[in-house]
């Protein structure tokens, strides 16, 4: 099998490929043996798609949960004023 | 002339800052009481170097960095040790017949599908979402160490290799069966 058939049938590699490109770099020989790859495999470029939109599904998941989290209990946060203000009290003491 | 630095105020911390860093912690470990245990330490651990703070950042970004560092480490713990092998082994192997073994080439019955959706529907990216997350909690320790650390806080790879002790080239493979798990993880829920 040619270079070409290999490249035009590696999936796995493909994939590889698309992920590499997408937070890092590849090489300009890799970039070009993914375009041939994508021009004749509808299935991968379905799997693009895919990653892409799941990538960016993903960050928004993230900064959403950082903004819309839930907040803690007063119990919990009262304790740990607490722990905090002995702490500061020890410091004090011990100067 | 007065030099204008941060002030820093400990007795003010659990008011200003302890929800923010509870929701830092959350995002990145989705375990409550975890996240709990870490923002306490944290505060606990910037007591103790208070007098190391330089005015250069904020307090809030200095609290963050203590905590970060501590939500690394609950990484490193996670994903180290016995369980690592059997939770990679399991999702390798449930990858395994993704691909032809000879060219590498989709087998048939784990080729992609379009999922047939429209991206603008709000009703339909929340579904996916909740199943991405759902995905996401089934990953290996180690997969989801990286993957949230690449995706979340943007961090170098050169850093997140050096943290979780893995090879650069483990790196990209790793993020390549992540991905590959996940889409197909959507895949088997939502069509």
């Amino acid at each position: 099998m040619g270079t070409l058939k290999k490249i035009q049938n590696n999936c796995h590699k493909a994939t590889f490929l698309i992920e590499k490109k997408l937070i890092g770099r590849i090489t300009l020989r890799e970039k070009i043996e993914l375009k041939i790859h994508l021009f004749g495999c509808g299935i991968c470029r379905t799997y693009q798609k895919q990653t892409v939109k799941i990538s960016q599904m993903v960050r928004r998941l993230f900064s959403d949960s950082a903004s819309s989290a839930k907040h803690l209990d007063d119990t919990f946060k009262k304790d740990m004023q607490d722990r905090i203000e002995n702490e500061l009290d020890k410091n004090k003491n011990s100067l | 002339m007065i030099t204008k630095t941060l002030q820093i105020e400990p007795r003010n911390w659990v008011a200003t800052h302890a929800d923010y860093l509870y929701a830092y912690a959350i995002a990145r470990l989705n375990d409550e009481e975890q996240a709990k245990d870490l923002v306490q330490e944290t505060f606990l651990a910037a007591l103790q170097k208070v007098d190391k703070f330089e005015g250069k950042s904020s307090e809030r970004t200095w609290l963050t960095a203590i905590l970060k560092y501590k939500i690394i480490d609950v990484y490193r713990k996670k994903s180290s040790g016995l369980v690592i092998n059997t939770d990679v082994q399991q999702a390798e192997q449930e990858q395994s017949d993704f691909f032809e073994p000879e060219y590498g080439h989709w087998t048939k019955e784990h080729a992609p599908k379009s999922f047939g959706i429209d991206d603008n529907d709000p009703l339909v990216n929340k579904e996916l979402n909740s199943i991405l997350q759902k995905c996401m909690q089934k990953l290996p320790a180690l997969w989801l160490s990286i993957f949230t650390m690449k995706h979340m806080d943007d961090q170098s790879t050169e850093i997140i290799c050096s943290e979780l002790k893995v090879t650069p080239s483990n790196f990209w493979v790793i993020i390549h069966r992540t991905k590959l798990n996940l889409r197909a993880c959507l895949q088997k829920n939502w069509i």
